[in-house]
C-alpha cells in the first residue's frame, strides 16, 4: 500500500452552515494542524456536532471554503468519525470490526491480526460473536472506537463520545484515546465534560450559538479564556 | 360439513397414497412459483435498495407507481401476458403461451412489485441509521446498497417469503397464461378452481387444505426465522 499524504492542515475560511433556514455555524475560520489534541466545547446547540461533521465532510459549507492539505474527498479517507450514538451495524462485533477492512480490501490474514488487536485494545475479546446491538452503552463506544481506528486514520472526531457514561467507562475511554494518540492518530473531541477537557486537550475550540468565540491552547483557556461566553461556561454560569 | 369432513379424508388418502397426479400438481406448483420467486427477488432487492439510497427527479413518482403496481389485478397481467405471447403477439414467436414459463412470467410480474415495495421499506429504514456511518467511511453506492441488502437479510427474506404466499395461492393470470392443460400447466389453484367447477369437492378440499399447508408452512418458517433473529442467532 502507498504511504498515504499527509492531511493536515484544514484550512477554514469564513465558513457558514445553514439548514432550513437556520443558521448552524456563522463565519467559521480556523487553521488545524495535526499534531495537537483539540476539544471542542460549548453549551447544547452551539454547533460543535455541526463544526465537526463539517470537518469530515459531512455538511456543507454554504458560504466560504474548507480545504484539507489534499483534496476533500481523498482526505476523508484518511479520516474517522465517532458519533454522538455510535452506530452499530447490525451484524457481530467482529464483523463491525472488519467491515472498513473489507472496504479497501485489505488482506484477510492481515485484516485478522488487526481485528484480535482492537479486540483485545477495547477488552471486547469474548465478545466477538455477540450481535453489535447486544453491547452495552459502553462497550459500543469502545466498539466504535475501534472500528473508526481499524484503518489508522491520521485524524479521529469524537463527538461526545462519554455522555451517559460512568466513571470506569470515561477512563477506559480516554485510555483508548491515549493509545490512539500515541499511535500518531491527531484527536479531534467534543465534550461538556470539564474534567475530560482538561485530561485531553493540547487547545480548545470554544463556541456559541454557531459562533465561533475562541480557539485558545489549553493552558491559556483553562486558566483564563479570551471570550466572555467561555468564561461564564467555565465559571457554570449560563452563557449568553 | 359432510364436504369438509370429506375434503380432509380425501387429502390425506391423496398425500399418504402418494397419488403421482397431485404430486406433480404439487411440484409444478412449487417448481412455478419457487422459479418466480427467485428471478423476481433477483430483480426487485437490488431495485428496492437502490430506490432507497438514489436521489433523483422522478423518485417519488418511481416509488409511487412501484406501490400502485402492487395493487395490479392478477388477471389483468394475465391478460397482459397472454396478448403478448399469443401467436400473433411481439413475443410469439417464442411460443411460450400455455407452458409453465409464461406462468412464470406472469407471477414475476405480479410479485416483483411487492417484494420491491417491502425491500425498499426495509432498506429506507436501514439506510436512515445508516447513513451518516456509510458516508463517513467513504462507500462507494454499490458497497452501500451491498451493505443494506446484507444487513436487512432477514426482512428481505420475509419479503421474499409474502412474494411466495402471493405467487402460490393466485389464480387468475396462472389460469389465463397457462390454459390449466392436465400434466402440463396444472397447478394447486387451477386444479381447485376445474375440480369446483366440475362439483368434485371433495378433490378440490383436498388440494386446498395442500396449498392451506404450504402457505402455513412458509408463515410458520418467517416466524421461526424472526425468532432466531431475535436470540441473534444469524
Ligand atoms: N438538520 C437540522 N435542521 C435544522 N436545525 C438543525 C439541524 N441539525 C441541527 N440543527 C440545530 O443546529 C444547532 C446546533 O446543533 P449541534 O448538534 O451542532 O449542537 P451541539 O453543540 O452538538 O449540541 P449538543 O451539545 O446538544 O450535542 C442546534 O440548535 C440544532 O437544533
Ligand atoms: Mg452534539
Amino acid at each position: 500500500m502507498s504511504h498515504p499524504s499527509n492531511i493536515f492542515p484544514l484550512k477554514i475560511d469564513g465558513v457558514h452552515v445553514r439548514k432550513r433556514g437556520k443558521v448552524l455555524l456563522s463565519d467559521i475560520s480556523l487553521a488545524l494542524g495535526g499534531d495537537l489534541t483539540t476539544v471542542v466545547m460549548g453549551p447544547n446547540g452551539s454547533g460543535k456536532t455541526t463544526l465537526m461533521r463539517l470537518m469530515h465532510g459531512l455538511e456543507r459549507p454554504r458560504q466560504g471554503s474548507l480545504q484539507w492539505a489534499i483534496p476533500n474527498e481523498q482526505a476523508r479517507s484518511q479520516q474517522s468519525f465517532v458519533f454522538q450514538t455510535p452506530i452499530m451495524m447490525r451484524r457481530r462485533v467482529s464483523e463491525n470490526l472488519r467491515y472498513p477492512l473489507k472496504l479497501i480490501a485489505m488482506p484477510k490474514q492481515e485484516a485478522e491480526t488487526l481485528v484480535e488487536k482492537w479486540l483485545s485494545l477495547t477488552g471486547l475479546s469474548g465478545k466477538e460473536k455477540l450481535p453489535a446491538q447486544f453491547l452495552s452503552g459502553g462497550e459500543r463506544q469502545k466498539l466504535a472506537i475501534a472500528r473508526a481506528m481499524i484503518t489508522k486514520p491520521q485524524v479521529l472526531f469524537l463527538d461526545e463520545p462519554t455522555t451517559n457514561l460512568d466513571g470506569q467507562s470515561t477512563k477506559e475511554i480516554e485510555a483508548l484515546l491515549a493509545t490512539v494518540k500515541a499511535d500518531g492518530t491527531c484527536v479531534v473531541v467534543s465534550t461538556h465534560d470539564l474534567g475530560q477537557a482538561k485530561r485531553l486537550a493540547d487547545q480548545v475550540i470554544f463556541l456559541n450559538k454557531g459562533h465561533m468565540c475562541e480557539m485558545t491552547a489549553a493552558s491559556q483557556f483553562f486558566k483564563k479564556p479570551l471570550s466572555r461566553p467561555a468564561q461564564q461556561y467555565l465559571d457554570g454560569e449560563i452563557v449568553e | 360439513m359432510n364436504d369438509i369432513w370429506q375434503g380432509i379424508v380425501e387429502a390425506l388418502r391423496l398425500v399418504f397414497s402418494f397419488d403421482a397426479d397431485l404430486f406433480e400438481i404439487v411440484l409444478r406448483s412449487l417448481h412455478v412459483t419457487v422459479t418466480a420467486v427467485v428471478i423476481a427477488s433477483a430483480i426487485a432487492l437490488p431495485l428496492g435498495a437502490w430506490l432507497a439510497v438514489s436521489r433523483f427527479r422522478m423518485r417519488r413518482f418511481t416509488i409511487a407507481t412501484l406501490n400502485a403496481l402492487m395493487g395490479l389485478p392478477p388477471v389483468v397481467v394475465g391478460l397482459m401476458v397472454y396478448i403478448l405471447f399469443s401467436r400473433s403477439g411481439p413475443f410469439g414467436v417464442f411460443g411460450l403461451l400455455f407452458t409453465p414459463t409464461a406462468m412464470i412470467i406472469a407471477q414475476v410480474i405480479i410479485i416483483t412489485p411487492l417484494i420491491a415495495s417491502i425491500t425498499h421499506q426495509a432498506i429506507r429504514d436501514l439506510w436512515a441509521e445508516y447513513h451518516d456511518l456509510l458516508i463517513s467511511l467513504n462507500t462507494t453506492k454499490r458497497q452501500r446498497i451491498a451493505t443494506l441488502i446484507w444487513d436487512s437479510r432477514r426482512s428481505l427474506l420475509t419479503a421474499s417469503l409474502a412474494g411466495f404466499g402471493r405467487a402460490i395461492g393466485e389464480v387468475g393470470a396462472i389460469m389465463i397464461v397457462g390454459g390449466n392443460i392436465d400434466h402440463v400447466t396444472r397447478v394447486l389453484t387451477t386444479a381447485i378452481a376445474l375440480e369446483t367447477g366440475k362439483g368434485d369437492f371433495a378433490l378440490a378440499l383436498g388440494l386446498g387444505f395442500i396449498l392451506i399447508a404450504l402457505a402455513f408452512f412458509v408463515n410458520m418458517t418467517i416466524h421461526i426465522l424472526s425468532k432466531t433473529e431475535r436470540e441473534g442467532r444469524w
